[in-house]
């Protein structure tokens, strides 16, 4: 298995590192690079200028260096390819090569593979397995974190649905003298299809960027008229939530992205909290504490010019065991909100009018998400291997549809169908074959 | 203690239970050379089916042809007691065929006892053991009696079924019991407590027999057996004919309301049993609960046997009272005037925590002692004869001082079988099903033999001779496979015609006969027309060659996987490894490993809880381990 991985640390520099490592370096190297020589021919130890190109276009100018195994870190062919700096074109140069054939390298395998295969001293051996399980465990966190956002609960949903084709087959093949109506296969053809373009739909937005996980949800909450759409105008540098002296204008939820510092913030500006007798901002009122509640961060805001009311102290309730940040606004005012209630809290005083206070926002949202530069490796390795999962899955329903249509028996279709289930469902750890077994005795009623 | 006064006698192995998995664990070990008693709470129970007389049926056929490739003996007892044969799933694919037969009770309690008789290594005694002796060292030691008696052995192997704590449990009524009104094993549970095995509580049921006079026929759909008959066994020859046939009907509406009407009579539904019943086989009661929305239940009416008129219920298993029983199966097209015989009921019994054990079954805190069958957590009697051989052999191996036989996942229906008991654990009686192995392309029926008979062959149980056929066939297959690969054929009209008439495309240029037999449609008996030079070979020979071509591709794909499974399955783990003492495992692997013990890498990665970072942490761990051991840096 040929594994790559970003191998500098995700922040903005002047340089980035790519590495790959395995038999098939030089293979994917050749694909995308294009210079003088092909890598596949260049002797260990050298460096090449040239472009790392993906369909005719050309992402990057890099600098390529070839080690030859077992010459090289890992002992195995490895191929570093150094490219200008930033996050984005990283990525998409390791997108590259994981298109070609590669492995998203988990949490230090590329040191694993370097100890094992004898290059490096025993006594190193305690550093590797600390690296390894403290990335093991980072990983852990962002995969758990990951499960949240909408591309993987889209890919369970195909998931579930894959399962459920496969319950189906398991009843029909396992219960053959059964009465069972919805073990039906003639529509294996058009149900696989379907998965199929869920499947493509997927990695198109992921493509896209659309749902990848790109930032912090962030939910900005708090009683009517206290400033939060003006905060979110703020943040966002133009005007993008209405803004007016009426408790109450804001009824829907209003979504936007936004970097802060590092991070990337999915802001929602929601409805004020409140209990209101208009249907519609009823709706909206509903949808702030939904938000509120699922959120990864929340801006809970506050007028520091007036007193603390009941609703003020209800949201101070809600959110007290999710991380937040309280923002005492109109600073500019004179103080009345009586600041005893807020000991040991995260509280800026801002103005979200000049947005004078709103500058120390980032190292507060730093220190609650405890962000580093490996953290941000994790989410990517856990992305990458997300997207090269669902796109495996993709082949394998391809192919099990077209060996269907070859007219193949089923059993040897299922063979195709569990590979692209292990492949949606690795990231949760559970087995296609459990999975099937299990959803096939919760809808069937099967046995002697 | 003193064991002195009531010693007597001595066995290597002794076998707690002679049912199906007891019968395989007594077997085995005495055919290669070691003293067995076999223990039995009466002999008149000797391998009996208390449920329904039929052996095989989806996975579980090719259970009992592993089982035979092995050199058990539940094939050969099948194949010459059954009284209907079919292959289910025909048309489905190779993977899913499944041989079952609906087996003459009787006669195969009389077979099976007969050679457990004639077995010279093996003694059979009828009596209760109540309680396993140990060494101080915590080894098995000896087993008593319920009479006082004490034998002294080196490996006990339990197999108790439902006997164990057995209690029946019909409407309001319940009384302990074993099943088919024998003798409960009431002692020897809380000895093993003793010994600190956990001890769960299952419960499994079974349906009515009812009187042949009582059905009528001419009302029921009928169910024949096959004309050409496949036997279990790789070894029994001559002419097999089916004898009977089964009939199908259906519950309805009425029977439904009966049914619910008189739930609060269940115990399963009044909380009076205790035990976690299985999962595919629910009671019917169950099944009209729980898919309420079901207009209609099937159900299978086989006979019991040729000398007797008991007719068995398959699909109809119920612990309800036996009023409600003889009320609901009359409102059932062609059993209006149903007479029971023997009512259904419901059986709690006693079985242990499967991961407490080793792949070979036998326990990792106490040597010496093994579990089989539905003491193990399993259910069905082909998973308990698989059990039950690979405990007899692993004991029989063990007490010789020879390398323990661990089938992995990838040998056979039987590895996975043990290697889900033993590493995942189970929470309801477990069935084994097709769906159930990642490799179902190499785990088929028709090749048990080319998987497992090496196997057999170097444990001892398959002799010379044997082997030697097999070494023919494979032979044979492979010269086949190379000259279908091999042999080209150009587009003639007999050639075209039978690929239009099959469905599929004409050929217009040259070919060879294997890139034909690829089409799905394609047959290798119908290619004769265009295969002038075809040798005379056996079926069972060109069966596997065409299965090997056609299936080639998907093979290969499952053989890779094989490949990297094997990779992790052969770094072995010592039982003596101190997890908590590897620096970088996770707190929650760290607990799973200490507590499963398992014996490779490979195994460790399929325990819940252990994630890949685990994973990498344990193959540099062992390879730090081993440099340290061989005093290099």
């Amino acid at each position: 298995m040929t594994i790559a991985a970003i191998s500098t640390p995700v922040y903005q520099g002047g340089l980035a590192v790519i590495r790959m490592s395995g038999e098939d370096s030089f293979r994917i190297a050749d694909n995308i690079f294009v210079g003088r020589t092909a890598p596949s021919e260049m002797a260990g130890y050298t460096c090449q200028y040239g472009k790392i190109v993906r369909g005719g276009r050309t992402l990057d100018d890099v600098i390529l260096t070839v080690f030859r195994a077992p010459h090289s870190y890992t002992g195995e062919d490895t191929v570093e390819i150094s490219c200008h700096g930033g996050v984005y074109l990283a990525r998409e140069i390791l997108k590259l090569i994981i298109e070609n054939g590669a492995e998203p390298a988990p949490a230090g395998e590329f040191t694993k593979r370097a100890f094992l295969a004898g290059k490096l001293s025993l006594t190193q051996a305690e550093g590797v397995l600390d690296i390894i399980s403290a990335n093991g465990e980072r990983e852990l966190v962002s995969a758990r974190a990951m499960r949240e956002g909408n591309l993987s609960k889209n890919i369970h949903a195909v998931a579930e649905d894959m399962v459920k084709i496969s319950g189906n087959l398991a009843a029909w093949s396992d219960y053959p003298d059964e009465d069972i109506p919805d073990a039906d296969t003639t529509h294996l053809g058009s149900d696989l299809s379907q998965i199929i373009n869920r499947l493509e739909h997927i990695l198109t937005s992921y493509d896209k960027g659309k749902i990848l996980r790109q930032g912090i949800d962030t939910a900005i909450v708090g009683r009517p008229n206290v400033g939060k759409s003006t905060l979110m105008n703020q943040l966002l540098g133009y005007r993008r939530s209405i803004v007016t002296e009426n408790a109450g204008t804001t009824r829907d939820v209003i979504e936007e992205s936004v970097r802060v510092g590092d991070f990337v913030l999915k802001l929602s500006d929601t409805a004020g909290i409140r209990d209101t007798e208009d249907p519609i901002e009823c709706i909206g009122v509903d949808l702030a504490t939904q938000k509120l509640e699922n959120s990864e961060l929340v801006l809970a805001v506050f007028d520091s010019s007036e007193e603390l009311t009941d609703t003020d102290r209800e949201i101070l309730e809600k959110i007290k065991n999710k991380p937040h940040i309280l923002l005492l606004n109109k600073s500019d005012l004179p103080e009345k909100l009586d600041s005893k209630y807020f000991l040991n809290e995260n509280i800026l005083f801002v103005s979200a009018e000049t947005g004078e206070g709103l500058e120390k926002l980032p190292e507060m949202i730093a220190d609650l998400f405890k962000l580093g530069g490996s953290s941000d490796t994790a989410e990517i390795y856990i992305s990458e291997r997300q997207r090269s999962q669902v796109s495996k899955a993709l082949d394998y329903v391809r192919l099990a549809l077209t060996e269907y249509q070859s007219g193949i028996t089923l059993d040897a279709v299922t063979v195709y169908m569990d590979e692209a289930l292990n492949a949606l469902l690795e990231l949760t750890g559970e087995r296609a074959t459990e999975a099937v077994v299990n959803n096939l005795f919760e809808r069937f009623c099967v046995g002697k | 203690m003193d064991t002195s006064t009531n010693y007597i006698g001595k066995f290597d192995i002794v076998v707690i239970g002679a049912g199906h998995a007891g019968i395989e664990a007594a077997l085995a070990p005495a055919r290669l050379g070691l003293k067995v008693g076999i223990f039995t709470i009466t002999l008149d129970g000797i391998a009996n089916m208390p449920c329904n007389p039929s052996i095989g049926g989806t996975a579980k056929g090719n259970l009992v042809r592993e089982i035979d490739a092995l050199g058990g003996e539940m094939g050969k007892a099948a194949d010459a007691t059954f009284i209907q044969s079919r292959v289910l799933n025909l048309g489905k694919g190779p993977a899913v065929h499944s041989l079952r037969v609906q087996a003459d009770r009787v006669k195969y309690h009389i077979y099976m006892k007969s050679v457990l008789e004639r077995e010279p290594n093996v003694e059979i005694k009828q009596a209760e053991i109540t309680e396993i002796l140990t060494d101080d060292s915590g080894a098995v030691s000896g087993v008593r009696t319920k009479l006082g008696g004490y034998y002294d052995c080196k490996a006990v192997i339990i197999a108790t079924g439902t006997y164990l704590g057995g209690k029946i449990h019909v409407g309001e009524s319940n009384y302990e019991s074993g099943p088919d009104a024998t003798l409960p094993a009431k002692a020897l549970t809380s000895s093993l407590k003793q010994l600190g095995i956990s001890i769960r509580r299952f419960k499994t049921g079974t349906p009515a027999r009812v009187h042949k006079r009582s059905i009528d026929f001419s009302v029921l759909e009928k169910q024949d057996g096959d004309c050409h008959i496949i036997p279990f066994s790789f070894e029994t020859k001559g002419e097999l004919k089916n004898q009977v046939s089964c009939y199908i009907s259906y519950t309805n509406a009425e029977t439904h309301k009966i049914i619910l009407d008189n739930l609060d009579r269940s115990p399963l539904y009044s909380g009076r049993i205790e035990g976690v019943g299985p999962r595919y086989c629910p009671s019917i009661e169950d099944k009209v609960v729980r898919f309420s929305d079901k207009p209609r239940h099937q159900l299978f009416i086989e006979p019991m046997g040729l000398d007797t008129d008991e007719y068995y219920l398959q699909g109809m298993s119920s612990s309800l009272p036996e009023d409600v029983q003889l009320k609901f199966l009359r409102t059932i097209k062609g059993l209006e005037h149903v007479e029971i015989m023997r009512p259904a009921y419901a059986i709690e019994y006693d079985c242990c925590d499967p991961t407490e054990l080793l792949p070979t079954l036998e326990f990792r805190e106490h040597p010496g002692l093994y579990g089989a069958g539905q003491f193990n957590g399993s259910s069905g009697y082909e998973e308990a004869a698989a059990q039950g051989l690979v405990a007899g052999i692993n004991a029989a191996l063990k007490l010789q001082g020879r390398e323990p036989m661990i089938l992995d996942r990838a040998s056979s229906y039987i590895g996975t079988l043990v290697d889900d008991l033993v590493t995942k654990g189970v929470t309801d009686p477990y069935r084994m099903m097709t769906s159930r192995s990642e490799y179902r392309i190499l785990l088929r029926e028709d090749n048990a033999d080319e998987r497992l008979t090496p196997i057999g062959h170097e444990v001892g149980l398959i002799s010379d001779e044997r082997y030697e056929r097999l070494l023919q066939k494979e032979k044979m297959i492979a010269e086949e496979v190379d000259r279908l690969e091999h042999t080209n054929v150009a587009p003639g009209e007999a050639l075209n015609e039978y690929l239009i008439n099959s469905g599929t495309e004409p050929i217009s240029n040259g070919t060879t006969l294997a890139k034909l037999i690829r089409r799905p449609q394609v047959k290798y008996d119908g290619l004769i027309c265009a295969d002038k030079n075809r040798p005379e070979l056996p079926e069972e020979v060109t069966e596997q060659a065409e299965l090997r071509i056609k299936y080639e591709g998907y093979i290969n794909i499952q053989l890779k996987q094989v490949e990297d499974m094997r990779k992790l399955e052969s770094k072995k783990l010592s039982p003596d490894t101190d997890y908590t003492k590897i620096s970088g495992l996770r707190l929650e692997a760290a607990e799973k490993l200490q507590k499963r013990k398992p014996l490779s890498v490979g195994q460790a990665s399929r325990i819940s809880g252990v994630n890949p970072a685990d994973i990498s942490v344990l193959l540099i761990w062992l390879e730090k381990k081993r440099r340290e051991e061989s005093g290099g840096n």
